[in-house]
């Protein structure tokens, strides 16, 4: 009986083919991972089940919270120029060119107009910090409209200008905001005839679905 | 420099799987953080407001209308009809699985049954109820797919009736 030889099969495996392909992944993904921008009014928004996705472009977002703080911003530097153009004509105040960079370049802000030009000279900490501002005034005065109301008017303008597309409006409020507050943000929104917009939600992440 | 010369052929094999554990570990991380940042949108439409005539109320049929309203500590109550004398109800439900859902099940089956047309939900949330409240019973309108709702104003009689109830 000849002797068969069991051949002992190595233990280790060649990994370099596998690290290539996990390696090219994780370029993949640390290349379109979008990173987080600091929010300049944090909120908890509520959850549901809804699937979609907010678009990223054309959009302008009222951050409602805090006790009826409002917030808002929009997609695209350029836009956001052409905003603050808008609104320097509106209320016959002058930004530099550089105070205008330093706005495009600004997520979100919460503060009356006459305020602005000391938010746009802040560093980015010093304005992420809670409580400095105080929201947008969301009460008309008189006649003339809130400012609010001004500025969403001058974010659609722009973008229609620059992207030639309608802004969609986004509203994203904390889940623990009372009623009223969000009222008077579909209030002024209706007042422009827009009555369609999104509510910002997360993910329901617990069984609830049917 | 003999110390050097070790002599022997070494492998230029070098063991990748630490390497190849840490670089899954971090695909995982950023898959996972991918596709969960990104806030979802909940696409709302509310009736037209028109400033010009506001007495332009829409007629609803009593027997197709189910009135919500959202009162404080994450309660509901619902009707039907009118509230002056309503089909059915009010009654107080809570929000989800086991509260608000069955009843629009229901109602809508019935609905459909009586009269061959769709429920129509009006929700009103009242000042007390919170921002979760009205996209709690949005996200309850997706789900059992109802086709006609819309979000309106409380009067004063239904915010009565939400104090007697002790949900105002």
């Amino acid at each position: 009986m000849p002797k068969i030889k069991v051949k002992r099969a190595s233990t280790t495996i060649d990994m370099t083919a596998m690290c290539d392909v996990s390696f090219l992944l994780l370029t993949f993904f640390i290349l379109t991972a979008t990173a987080r921008q600091p929010e300049p009014l944090p909120v908890d928004t509520p959850a549901s089940t809804v699937q979609i996705k907010v678009p990223d472009a054309n959009l302008g977002t009222i951050t409602v919270g805090g006790d009826g703080k409002v917030f808002f911003g929009v997609a695209g530097p350029n836009v956001r120029v052409r905003m603050l153009e808008r609104m320097s004509e509106k209320y016959s105040v002058g930004f530099s060119q550089k105070e205008k960079e330093r706005f495009s370049l600004m997520e979100g802000f919460g503060v009356p107009f006459k305020n602005l030009k000391q938010v746009i000279a802040m560093d980015n900490n010093e304005r992420g910090k809670p409580g400095l501002q105080p929201g947008i005034p969301s009460d008309s005065v008189g006649n003339s409209p809130s400012e609010l109301h001004e500025w969403i008017i001058a974010a659609r303008y722009a973008t229609k200008e620059i992207n030639n597309a309608e802004m969609r409006v986004a509203i994203k409020g904390d889940a623990k905001e009372q009623y009223p507050a969000i009222k008077k943000v579909i209030d002024i929104l209706q007042g422009q005839k827009i009555n369609k917009f999104s509510l910002v939600t997360n993910l329901r992440t617990e069984d609830y679905g049917n | 420099m003999a110390e050097l010369n070790t002599g022997g052929k070494q492998s230029p094999r070098v063991d990748l799987t630490a390497m190849v554990d840490l670089a899954f570990l971090l695909i995982t991380f950023f898959m996972l953080t991918t596709s969960l940042a990104k806030p979802h949108a909940m696409d709302v439409a509310m009736p037209d407001k028109d400033k010009e005539n506001k007495d332009d109320n829409l007629e609803v049929a009593d027997n197709r209308s189910m009135t919500i309203l959202l009162g404080a500590n994450n309660k509901i109550e619902y009707y039907m009809g009118q509230l002056e004398k309503p089909l059915d109800g009010p009654t107080i439900v809570d929000y989800g699985k086991s509260g608000i859902r069955p009843v629009l099940l229901k109602k809508m089956k019935e609905v459909q049954a009586a009269t061959g047309k769709p429920l129509i939900v009006i929700i009103r949330p009242s000042d007390n109820s919170n921002y979760r409240n009205l996209v709690d019973i949005l996200d309850e309108m997706k789900i059992v797919n109802a086709k006609q709702y819309m979000i309106g104003d409380i009067s004063n009689p239904e915010i009565e009736l939400l104090k007697r109830e002790g949900i105002y």
